[in-house]
């Protein structure tokens, strides 16, 4: 069946499977492979996006559901060669090792940030206790966000 | 220039490509014509395979095969050892497809190729198999009694004993004046990778090449197996090493899919990939851990250690793999661990079960034996009198007593030494950094409903495994270089910090590394991989014997341009110059490459203490780390914002086997955690309050860099140091954890069945 989304600003218009997830749309169909699938039931959190701003599990999604909505994945978070002031936390913490649990990571912590550019440290652990890393051992992971959440205050987004 | 990019906390370079959703993992990859490749696996744990019949599958849109063994001629091949080939592992090896028996559940039985995933998963539902059921063995204790064999030819379950020894355990048992046996087990849980396992085939039938990405770890030594059992020169393969999401020894060993898929791209003629799911990796990635000891620790009145003898059984699982003797051995081998122990006679036994198989998970049988001895001593130091910290002061090795022989492990005649190091400075800098004195006035304290505990623990980490590793350098056409390893990613960074290698050792500055290629086996002649804490210490090694060839050939070929000695050539930024004043570009030079080599077969051993101050709730068996300190002396760090990162992550790794991680069997052998759900990882919230300390006191003196392997230890120690802890935090109970996980429902029952013996 067809289905029409917004992914990273711009339109997708895919002819699909009811029962593909949305997480299969976008890295098979759309090509946008940053979003990373890790249990395909929802507990590790590596296909986070964002879906109308909300940080959601994109394995636990279909992509019909996604109808008429405004998608932005890891690909869409920085434009171009820069990264965003949160990527670059990570960057500079050691915020990651392997890479694959990072997208993830990043738009739950973009969806936090955005919304709570003052949460605390047990508020941070608390919203990232739902993705899995298992090469970090988190502490330099919330030390990132802790760092970033300066660009967000003031309402700047990415 | 002196360069000085070795030490430094340079940021990563994968970095860049990663925090944009820019890496390119195996599933990322989707070529014109792909198929898509699912594994059909037993659901029973042991029995006779009777029948597979796929006729309603393959009538199935979009199915384009069902393989199973009866397409191998000659029967489906058997996938080789790697570590310790032994003659009597030979019987217990694993065929790439079951045939006659199968073993455990998740054991493969066919392949379904399909146009997606998700019809060969349908498929899978429409292929009916007969099996008829054998009495499952679902520990080493069914095992142990050979009712049930899993291997009849062998008339046994049992594998195999390794012997540790050294000196006469016997004899300083028998004139020892305090003696104390344990009975100790330690949980099975595994390296798992949040990236699935992964492999794509591509077969060229006009040039008889075959292309298999997904490779990780050893693609050198598996492109050697998959070339055997394929039937193709080694030089018609190329593996190719995607950004790999996880390693932990247990993903890049050779799977039964690493020949399956390859050989489902040859028979279609068309590129075939699979992608494990989550439910797979738990039954089909190599498991780890699960051993129970039966030891016994003799010691002087004053806590000096005079022998430590006893027994180990490991529970194998159903086959033995590639590297699935590592563990068993190492539990043997290392239980001393970084401890003056002049006499050891330590039998670790091999039971095979109807479990999933296994192999190696950082630190090996190190976490299993830490856990073992760290245990015992603390039970010493209560029966002498004797303080706990004052106890390992007097037995941890000296720096004057090095290199330490330690045990020799039968029947591979396993000779191994400690190199360097004072065991004793990393465990006073714990100590320190813990703030003993003043912690410890909380041991046993309860305080607002929990108990505080303190626990320390100390080890040694072997690196650097041999027997070789290469690396080449290349000049490009803007004068920049390239490095290309023999030595893989697993996620580790090891192409920033080859770069920073490089660029001290061609003293230039890092931007001119411009790139650093890995993991392939397109780039070398040879390479040997990523395992047992060996990258650094030895690509790094290679690293710099491929700059002084490189060097040498570019004055060689520079002093034939200009005419002189190659003596008199002078190499400077990017100009080379005679003694005449002429000069040449290095970009002229573009396309000059040398390999180089490091050999070595000793081992580097970093050694580091942890401490913890941890508290207890006895209401709720649950532990709250408090405050958690690893030191480490590397001996040099290249990057030491990746050292911490590989310390403090695998510290977390060893805490998830101390208090949450266990895969866990009915007495049937069905696996009951089969997902994350059930499997509990840490998690964010888990463990907050932890910390790395890099020392670099003791370099290695067996390799130019003074390197030493980084990689585990932080898990080694994990479930010792915090069994300990909560020993102490309980001592008003006078309990005593023998085993991991400590779960909350084991912590609960130890204080339970203490305060019921109170009341009786």
């Amino acid at each position: 069946m067809p289905v029409r989304f917004k992914v990273n600003g711009k339109e997708a218009a895919v002819e699909i499977e009811p029962r593909m997830t949305l997480a299969d749309c976008l890295r098979q169909r759309l090509r946008l492979t940053g979003t990373h699938v890790g249990c395909e039931h929802g507990v590790c959190g590596a296909c986070t996006v964002l879906v109308d701003g909300e940080a959601v599990r994109a394995c636990l999604m279909l992509a019909v559901q996604a109808e008429g909505s405004e998608v932005v994945t890891i690909e869409g978070l920085s434009d171009g060669e820069r990264l965003t002031p949160l990527q670059e936390s990570f960057r500079r913490h050691h915020a990651l090792q392997c890479g694959f649990c990072t997208p993830g990571f990043i738009t739950t912590a973009h969806a936090l940030l955005t919304r709570e550019p003052d949460c605390d440290a047990a508020r941070v652990r608390e919203v990232l206790s739902g993705n899995i890393c298992r090469c970090t051992g988190y502490v330099p992971i919330v030390d990132a966000v802790l760092d970033a959440r300066a660009a967000y205050k003031g309402g700047t987004k990415s | 220039m002196k360069n000085t990019f070795i030490g430094t906390p340079l940021q990563r370079r994968e970095d860049l490509r990663l925090l944009r959703g820019r890496g390119e993992y195996v599933d990322d990859l989707a070529p014109q014509g792909l198929l898509h490749a699912v594994i059909l696996r037993s659901s029973v744990a042991h029995g006779r395979l009777r029948a597979i019949d796929a006729s309603a599958a393959l009538k199935m849109n979009g199915v384009h095969a069902v393989i199973t063994a009866k397409d191998m001629p000659g029967g489906p091949p058997i996938i080789p050892m790697r570590l310790q080939p032994l003659p009597e592992f030979k019987p217990y090896e694993q065929p790439v497809l079951a045939h006659d028996k199968v073993r455990y559940v998740g054991e493969p039985l066919a392949v379904v190729v399909a146009d997606s995933a998700a019809v060969g998963e349908d498929a899978l539902e429409a292929i009916a198999v007969e099996i008829e059921p054998l009495l499952a063995v679902a520990d080493w204790h069914v095992a142990a009694r050979n009712k049930s064999l899993l291997f009849e030819a062998t008339g046994t379950n049992r594998a195999l004993v390794f012997e540790a020894r050294k000196g006469d355990a016997d004899a300083a048992f028998a004139s020892a004046p305090y003696t104390r046996r344990e009975r100790m087990r330690t949980g099975r849980h595994y390296g798992l990778t949040l990236e699935p396992r992964g492999v794509m085939a591509e077969w060229d039938a006009a040039k008889g090449r075959l292309k298999v990405s997904g490779a990780a770890k050893v693609p050198f030594f598996n492109r050697r197996i998959l070339a055997k059992l394929i039937g193709l020169p080694e030089d018609a393969i190329e593996m190719v090493e995607n950004d790999v999401g996880g390693g932990y020894g247990a993903r890049g060993e050779f799977y039964p899919e690493d020949f399956l898929i390859p050989f489902a791209a040859r028979h279609l003629n068309r590129p075939v990939k699979w992608i494990e799911d989550r439910r797979e990796n738990l039954m089909a990635m190599n498991h780890a851990r699960e051993t129970e000891a039966d030891l016994e620790i003799a010691c002087a009145r004053d806590g000096t250690i005079l022998a430590i003898r006893g027994s180990i059984s490991t529970d194998m699982g159903a086959y033995m793999r590639t590297n699935g003797a590592v563990g068993a051995r190492n539990v043997a081998q290392f239980l001393a661990g970084p401890y003056r122990v002049p006499h050891v006679k330590i039998d670790s036994a091999l039971w095979m079960t109807n479990k999933t198989p296994v192999g190696t998970y950082r630190g090996p049988g190190r976490f299993e034996g830490n856990f073992y001895v760290e245990r015992l001593l603390d039970m010493v130091a209560e029966d002498l009198g004797l303080d706990r910290v004052e106890l390992r002061r007097r037995n941890l090795i000296r720096a004057d007593e090095q290199p330490y022989p330690i045990a020799t492990v039968q029947p591979t005649n396993a000779k191994d030494q400690y190199d360097s190091g004072d065991y004793r400075t990393t465990l006073e800098r714990a100590l320190q950094e813990i703030n003993w004195p003043e912690v410890s006035k909380l041991q046993g304290k309860l305080i607002d409903g929990r108990y505080h505990g303190l626990g320390v623990a100390c080890y040694v980490e072997g690196g650097g495994a041999g027997p070789k590793e290469r690396a080449r350098l290349e000049i490009n056409a803007d004068g920049t270089f390239s490095v290309f390893m023999g030595s893989s990613s697993v996620g580790q960074g090891v192409e920033t910090v080859f770069a920073q290698i490089a660029a001290d050792a061609l003293e230039v500055p890092i931007d001119r590394i411009r790139h650093v290629y890995h993991g392939s086996t397109g780039y070398l002649s040879e390479g040997f991989g990523a395992y047992h804490s060996r990258s650094t210490v030895m690509g790094g090694s290679a690293v710099l014997e491929a700059t002084k060839n490189l060097m040498s050939l570019l004055r060689e070929a520079a002093a034939k341009r200009l005419g002189c000695a190659t003596a008199a050539i002078r190499i400077e930024a990017e100009t080379i110059s005679g003694p005449d004043g002429r000069s040449v570009p290095l970009r002229e030079f573009a396309g000059l490459t040398a390999e180089g080599e490091f050999v070595s077969h000793q081992h580097t051993y970093s050694f580091g203490a942890h401490a913890v101050h941890l508290a207890v709730d006895p209401k709720l068996g649950r532990i709250d780390i408090l405050d958690y300190v690893v030191v480490q002396d590397v001996g040099r760090a290249v990057n030491p914002l990746t050292v911490r990162g590989q310390m403090i992550g695998s510290l977390v790794q060893g805490l998830g086997g101390a208090v949450l991680e266990q895969l866990q069997y009915d007495a049937d052998g069905q696996l009951l955690t089969g997902t994350l759900a059930d499997y509990l990882l840490p998690t964010a919230s888990d463990f907050p309050n932890l910390r790395a300390v890099v020392l670099e006191n003791y370099p290695s003196p067996i390799n130019p860099l003074g390197v030493k392997g980084a990689g585990e230890g932080g898990i080694i120690s994990a479930g010792g140091a915090v069994a300990n802890a909560v020993a102490n935090a309980l001592q008003s109970f006078g309990v005593q954890p023998r085993q991991l996980p400590l779960t909350p429902a084991y912590v609960w029952e130890l204080v339970q069945s203490a305060q019921q013996k109170a009341a009786e």
